[in-house]
């Protein structure tokens, strides 16, 4: 395993340590050992069932991990016995958010209700931080524009604005994005690349950058975006390091991930 | 030299699996075939009598609900029709077994065009949503019935006779045999219970065939029985008619032995509950948990009562208390026990006996391993 | 540091939103049907006045089935629990009736119409107290454990209508209890020739309350917000950060406590309690529900809102079909639509 260390030496906000999960008789995580340092955005890479959706899910306490253990700012999140699992409320109300692969939108609700449950700190519209709104309405004028509209007859595209402005709404401490780009017209990835971007340098002003693990297939947006990047298959780690580092070795991409990335735009 | 009768063959291969079972079994079929002998008393028979009918009511639904996996109230209603049609054939024809064969072949016949429907009708519906419509339809049921009282005699019910065999006042033998008098009631009794170890028999048969292999298959996993080839609404449909067929049947019996149908007797929804606490508290997916169950229960509502009854005399007085123990108050603690049940023993007695069974023999082959390795 | 001012300035206004896309439109088929129901009973009925009490009579009892009905489809859609022994809240809030009733009778043997309404409304208060309280006890003991197994779920539940109805047995006795209304809501109000019964009007504006209250909750609150929501996803909502757990036993004291308000405005719609009320207005509830759709409030008032009118037509028109006309309609209802007038989407 190539464990490169990163240009910056950024503490871990999130460490994972020999994480197995099981799902009825299927044992998908094998042992996944994974660091996620402050401040940055690391890229979780892999072929199609490498076991990168479910990593995110148990770490929410969607999936309970059968074995190992998973910590957020020191302190363990994951289930600490078998009579304890982890609650996903809580492991949420710690300042993580999670868009999942079905983006998870409640499509019955309007856009602004949607946004509204997200912002835990509001009870009505009126309470939803209106800076942070216009920021949102910057990059996602969509939403703006279908505001008390049904949130499911939005397109594809719009959804997904949605469901990362629903984990944007209010400052989180980490992000959990799985394949956001799925589905998405270029110009669309270049906005959500955008938004992004500034979340990392901090948002609005002296904010602290945000933390983000983002499961991509789509290696531009991986490039564009990700600080380090970790690479899975089969259930556990294969790669981690700087993303510089795997950008410019196209050798170890093909042997990472079966095919040249710098083809696969 | 390998004979071709044998009780594995009777019994379709689904053995016991559990000594104290098998003994439990053996003593209550001995036990019910004996009983005229054993407790010659009217109660004891009707007691038996009732346990006989239930175990085939329940056993029909444990087709349902055990190896099918359907949730359906309506089980009651076709153990009525089965109870009516008995009773107006003979009232109408007049008593007679030309009567009795034409009640319960009617019953059967109108049992098997309504869960033809219904069958057919949980094509539509989800389970969930099937279960309540279930529950809506014999409730209709049991108004239809109180309501059409020219036919069916309203609240009252129907009285009739028996044919002359089966009439108490027929006697065989001119002498008591054993201290019991061979009369018509006793052969109304071995009537019930030969048909009753026919019909047993024959749901085992059903269980244990291929057919009862893919009703066991859809329980588990209906898409995907459906993905492999079978047409689940298909099977569904038909182990509704069968459970619906067995339990007109159970109900025809029930007519015969009581002389008398109505509402309460046949088709209230209190015998709905105590069919599903005998099938949980037996044991769901078994037939014989069916067997056990019923017995357990019939003896526990007719002799739990009294025992009640002592506890009542015991709190005389006290005033919350001596309500909670009071005869009528049973099924209060029925509840308890069945919602206990529900907890604690899933798999119901048999389950449990059968789970104790395969530890033992597990600890023997380990030990007898150790044994021969060593 | 915006000023809520700001805040609302940059929300875009109704109008804007609507007039850029046409919203989804709402499914009115059902609504159609329910308010062609009464216009079809009126040639049939003949005279206008008998129609006028005949419906509001069905609207009365349509509401109060409304009440009864809306907490356990709430409880479906939210956690996919069916309770199948809701009729315990129902049969309790009646029997508490009897006995608050029965105390006050300085508030009921007036014909003062301000002491009867206190008095009911007492009644109906504690009603909904105990029934909630129970509820509680309920969804602790006997539902919690059965998340997810819906087999189970049907099964306990059952064991826990037993109990409690036995339970109710023990306290108030097996026997039907009279349950008079108050001197000044007996008799009839004339509406031009229609007779109405004066009850049948606390009725249906107690009904009309709790659904304007409902309505409230649900679209105006953030907890009203939450239920919503975690009827269509309840995983995102954990992910959100709320507790579902909580959120659900809220709802099922709540659906509780609807319940035993319902089983009081029915007590006193029948002026007797017997304890089999409880099952046998079970049966009612599930046939609305099922006609409305497991988990839709809206559907739940439509189904609610057809069968009491339909129940009053029929009791007029036909009366060996009244009892009947529930499962007609049901059946008809799930030919058309099979699960029910408003499914929900997921579902």
């Amino acid at each position: 395993m190539n464990t490169n260390t990163s240009n910056h030496n950024a503490p871990s906000l999130l460490t994972l340590q020999g994480v197995h999960t099981h799902i009825g008789a299927y044992h998908i995580l094998h042992g996944v050992d994974l660091e996620v340092p402050g401040g940055q955005v690391t890229m979780l890479l892999g072929r199609n069932g490498a076991g990168k959706s479910t990593t995110l899910r148990t770490i929410m306490g969607l999936w309970q991990a059968s074995q190992g253990n998973i910590d957020f700012d020191g302190q363990r999140i994951s289930a600490s016995s078998p009579r304890e699992p982890a609650q996903t409320p809580e492991i949420a109300q710690r300042g993580i958010a999670y868009v999942p692969e079905n983006m998870g939108i409640f499509a019955d609700l309007s856009v602004a209700e949607n946004l509204l449950l997200a912002a835990r700190g509001a009870r009505r519209l009126g309470e939803l931080d209106g800076q942070r709104l216009d920021w949102l309405f910057g990059h996602f004028p969509a939403l703006k524009k279908f505001w008390l509209y049904p949130a499911g007859k939005l397109s594809g595209g719009q959804k997904q604005m949605l469901a990362i402005a629903r984990a944007l709404i209010e400052p989180r401490r980490l992000l959990l994005i799985d394949e956001p780009s799925k589905g998405l017209a270029p110009a669309i990835i270049l906005n959500l690349i955008e938004a992004l971007r500034e979340l990392k340098r901090g948002g609005e002003q002296g904010q602290a950058p945000t933390t983000v693990l983002l499961v991509e297939q789509n290696f531009m947006v991986a490039r564009a975006l990700g600080d380090r990047v970790a690479v899975m298959d089969n259930g556990r780690v294969v790669h981690a390091g700087a993303m510089q580092a795997l950008a410019e070795d196209e050798a170890l991409q093909q042997r990472l991930l079966g095919l040249s990335l710098a083809a696969h735009q | 030299m390998h004979s071709t009768f044998s009780l594995k063959n009777l019994l379709s291969h689904d053995l016991p699996r559990s000594r104290w079972l098998a003994l439990l079994l053996s003593l209550s079929v001995l036990g019910l075939a004996l009983l005229p002998f054993i407790f010659p008393s009217t109660k004891a028979l009707n007691v038996a009598a009732k346990v006989l009918v239930f175990i085939v009511l329940v056993a029909s639904y444990d087709l349902l609900l055990g190896y099918t996996g359907i949730v359906s109230f309506a089980h009651t209603m076709f153990f009525g029709i089965g109870a009516y049609g008995i009773a107006i054939a003979s009232s109408r024809m007049g008593a007679g077994w030309p009567a009795l064969a034409t009640g319960w072949a009617a019953g059967l016949a109108l049992s098997l065009l309504l869960s033809l429907v219904i069958g057919l009708f949980s094509l539509r519906v989800k389970a969930i949503f099937f279960a309540m419509i279930t529950l809506a339809v014999a409730s209709a049921f049991l108004t239809l019935a109180s309501q059409l009282s020219d036919i069916t005699g309203g609240e009252d019910g129907l009285n009739f006779k028996l044919p002359a065999a089966l009439q108490a006042s027929t006697e065989y033998l001119e002498e008591p045999l054993l201290g019991v008098t061979i009369d018509g009631r006793l052969l109304s009794y071995y009537l019930l219970f030969f048909a009753v170890l026919g019909l047993v028999l024959l749901l085992l048969r059903i269980v244990n065939s291929p057919f009862g292999r893919v009703l066991q298959a859809i329980r588990e996993n209906e898409f995907r029985a459906e993905a492999i080839g079978y047409r689940t609404v298909v099977y569904r449909t038909l182990s509704n008619v069968l459970a619906a067929l067995f339990a007109s049947s159970a109900g025809a019996l029930l007519a015969i032995w009581l002389r008398y149908a109505g509402p309460d007797t046949a088709m209230s929804f209190e015998i709905m509950l105590d069919i599903l606490l005998i099938v949980v508290i037996g044991g769901m997916g078994t037939i014989y948990g069916a067997v056990l169950g019923s017995l357990v229960f019939v003896l526990a509502q007719n002799y739990l009562q009294d025992l009640l009854r002592l506890g009542e005399g015991a709190l005389q007085g006290v005033p919350l208390l001596s309500q909670l123990v009071s005869p009528d108050r049973w099924l209060l603690w029925l509840g308890i026990l069945f919602v206990l049940a529900v907890y604690h023993f899933p798999s119901g007695i048999v389950g449990r006996l059968r789970l104790a069974a395969a530890l033992r023999a597990h600890k023997q082959t380990a030990t007898s391993a150790e044994v021969s390795s060593s | 540091m915006s000023t809520q001012a700001e805040t609302l300035s940059t929300l875009p206004a109704a109008a804007d939103a609507a007039a850029a896309i046409p919203k989804a439109r709402f499914d009115l088929r059902p609504l159609w049907l329910l308010a062609a129901l009464p216009l079809l009973a009126l040639p049939l009925v003949g005279s206008g006045s008998t129609w006028l009490t005949l419906t509001i009579a069905g609207l009365a009892m349509g509401l109060i089935i409304f009440i009864i009905a809306s907490g356990l489809t709430l409880v479906f859609g939210l956690m996919d629990v069916l309770n199948f022994g809701h009729g315990v809240f129902i049969a309790l809030g009646a029997f508490m009736a009897t006995t608050v009733l029965g105390a006050m009778s300085g508030f009921t043997e007036t014909p003062h119409l301000g002491a009867n309404l206190f008095a009911v409304a007492v009644a109906c208060s504690a009603g909904m107290a105990v029934a909630g309280a129970v509820g509680l006890l309920f969804e602790r003991v006997l539902v919690r454990p059965a998340y997810g197994l819906h087999l189970k779920q049907i099964l306990i539940t059952m064991g826990g209508m037993i109990i409690g109805e036995e339970l109710l047995k023990v306290v108030w006795g097996a026997q039907m209890i009279p349950l008079p209304l108050p001197e000044g809501l007996r008799g009839s109000l004339l509406l031009g020739e229609a007779a109405v019964e004066k009850f049948r009007i606390v009725a249906v504006l107690t009904g009309l309350a709790v659904l304007l209250a409902l309505l409230w909750l649900l679209n105006r609150t953030k907890l009203g917000l939450l239920i919503r929501a975690g009827v269509q996803d309840r995983e995102m909502v954990e992910s959100l950060g709320y507790r579902v757990r909580r959120l659900f036993v809220a709802v099922f004291v709540g659906g509780s406590a609807l319940a035993g308000l319902g089983g009081v405005m029915w007590g006193l719609y029948q002026q007797g309690v017997t304890p089999q009320i409880g099952a046998q207005v079970n049966v009612l509830i599930f046939i609305v529900i099922i006609i409305g759709g497991l988990g839709s409030t809206v559907g739940c008032l439509v189904g609610a809102l057809l069968v009491g009118l339909l129940a009053n037509y029929t009791g007029f028109l036909a009366p060996k079909l009244a009892l009947f006309s529930n499962i007609g309609l049901m059946v008809a209802v799930l030919m058309w639509r099979p699960q029910g007038l408003y499914p929900l989407g997921q579902r």
